[in-house]
């Protein structure tokens, strides 16, 4: 297994601080970042993918019903959908 | 004997970039920049030069397109002078982080205001701190001879950073001068195609200039300044291949009549040569005088500075350039810092001369040269002597 970067010695960084771990940001889990998370009442989702279109993570998800969730992976609670959305179907719930 | 050539500096640098086979120019004119760039420009338009040749909007976007076309692998080249200098500031720090090799020429001028298009050090002196290897250039075949070294020192694989040619607006890049060409088979003996360690390419995606959080920011810094440390070892190599090459001598740090000196005169730039003409005239009275310098300016040559220093008592230091506030001015700062850890310590007289293109004669020099010897005899040193200011 790859050594965690920041164990990296400075003899150890790579030339120029190239990153040629391809799509490596997605193992950064930027959700536990999140203090709340969005909830979906799906009984006043209209399905509209306002939520959709202006979350700034691009990690809001449509399921096989239409209706939207977020990937908690990656959500970071900024509250951008619950703000937008036109039905006000989503709520924000403070994490444990 | 090689072909001699009477041609301006500034062309002659421009003939020793194309024959250095450059792949990728991005510059915007500024004065006293502007001869080197023009030429490149009309040589790519006419198809006498097989590069690229990008016309930008400002020196900003010059050095960030020269990042970009060092980036997927170009030899790359840029110049400018003075503001345009002061304008690539914020990208002149992302060109060494990120390893690109592009060379610049930096045609020294002063900065405003008042708005001042002569020469002195102010421009390069505010960019001491940016990372890239710095050499000096006293005359035009200098500058002709040391435009393929930087390529050379820039891309090799122990370096990988980029490398300013600093000589001074107008005095040198205006000046007609007799210089000796190589012919195309010696650039092309000295300088081998570009082999780039890293670059952009679709097929091996990779990230460059990504976020360093504070687990791997401080080793990535601590990394790239080992590596501008370390280059120093690759210009003395590069000289000394140069020299192979063409036959004459450049050295890191370079002293004139220096051995037996009671007093010697530390400067960068062509006024050099204007000092010369003061030491041989003061050598004839049989004074002795003499100069120390350093042409590689960063890395700074510590330790090869010390050693041509030998046990002179007295050294006089000129600036080019204010360091407002501060205690020392920048070439005296470098070098009273340098001195500090060493057992050395001659008196120091630090002088500011040829500010915003101020004429600095060889009487003046005499004249300096006088007064340190009048120091090694008094022991003590002077305050900051400002030649030739109206008070």
């Amino acid at each position: 297994m790859a050594k965690n970067p920041f164990e990296l010695t400075w003899k150890e960084i790579p030339l120029g601080f190239v990153q040629t771990d391809y799509m490596s940001c997605l193992k950064n889990h930027t959700g536990s970042w999140r203090s709340e998370r969005p909830l979906w009442d799906e009984s006043h989702c209209i399905q509209c993918g306002v939520c959709y279109l202006f979350c700034p993570e691009a990690c809001i998800v449509q399921d096989e019903k239409g209706y939207f969730h977020a990937n908690l992976d990656y959500c970071k609670g900024c509250g951008v959908c619950a703000q937008e959305c036109w039905t006000g179907c989503i709520s924000l719930k403070p994490e444990e | 004997m090689a072909k001699r050539k009477g041609i301006e500096s500034s062309i002659a640098l421009a003939d020793s970039v194309a024959m250095c086979r450059v792949d990728a120019i991005s510059a915007y004119p500024i004065t006293p920049q502007t001869h080197i760039v023009e030429h490149l420009s009309e040589w790519v338009n006419d198809g006498e030069l097989d590069a690229e040749f990008l016309p930008v909007e400002s020196e900003h976007s010059a050095m960030s397109a020269a990042c970009g076309m060092s980036a997927v692998g170009a030899r790359t080249f840029t110049a400018t002078s003075s503001q345009g200098l002061a304008l690539m500031h914020e990208i002149l720090f992302l060109t060494p982080s990120l390893r690109l090799p592009v060379v610049m020429a930096v045609a020294n001028r002063a900065l405003a205001g008042p708005i001042s298009i002569w020469n002195d050090h102010s421009d390069i002196m505010a960019e001491r701190d940016i990372g890239w290897v710095q050499i000096f250039a006293e005359n035009g075949q200098e500058c002709f001879d040391l435009t393929p070294l930087c390529f050379k020192v820039a891309e090799d694989k122990r370096v990988h950073l980029p490398m300013i040619l600093n000589f001074d607006g107008f005095i040198v890049s205006h000046m007609i001068e007799p210089i000796e060409y190589w012919t195309q088979e010696q650039f092309d003996h000295y300088l081998p195609p570009f082999e780039p360690q890293i670059r952009l390419d679709t097929r091996a995606p990779s990230v460059m200039g990504a976020v360093g959080v504070p687990e791997i920011y401080y080793e990535a810094k601590m990394a790239q300044h080992n590596a501008l440390l370390d280059s120093k070892a690759v210009v003395v190599e590069a000289l000394e291949s140069l020299e192979k090459e063409i036959g004459r001598k450049y050295n890191i740090v370079e002293s004139y009549r220096a051995d037996d000196a009671d007093v010697v005169m530390v400067l960068l730039g062509s006024l050099v040569e204007t000092c010369m003409t003061a030491v041989d005239n003061l050598r004839e009275k049989g004074l002795k005088v003499g100069i120390v310098r350093p042409r590689l300016w960063r890395p700074f040559p510590k330790e090869e500075f010390i050693a041509a220093l030998g046990n002179i008592p007295v050294l006089g230091i000129c600036d080019r350039s204010f360091t407002f506030g501060a205690a020392h001015h920048p070439v005296a700062s470098e070098i009273k810092s340098a001195l500090y850890d060493s057992e050395k310590r001659p008196i120091i007289c630090e002088y500011m001369i040829g500010i915003g293109g101020r004429d600095i004669r060889v009487q003046e020099f005499e004249q300096m040269f006088m007064q340190l010897l009048e120091v090694k005899t008094t022991g003590k040193a002077l305050p900051i002597q400002y030649v030739g200011v109206r008070s």
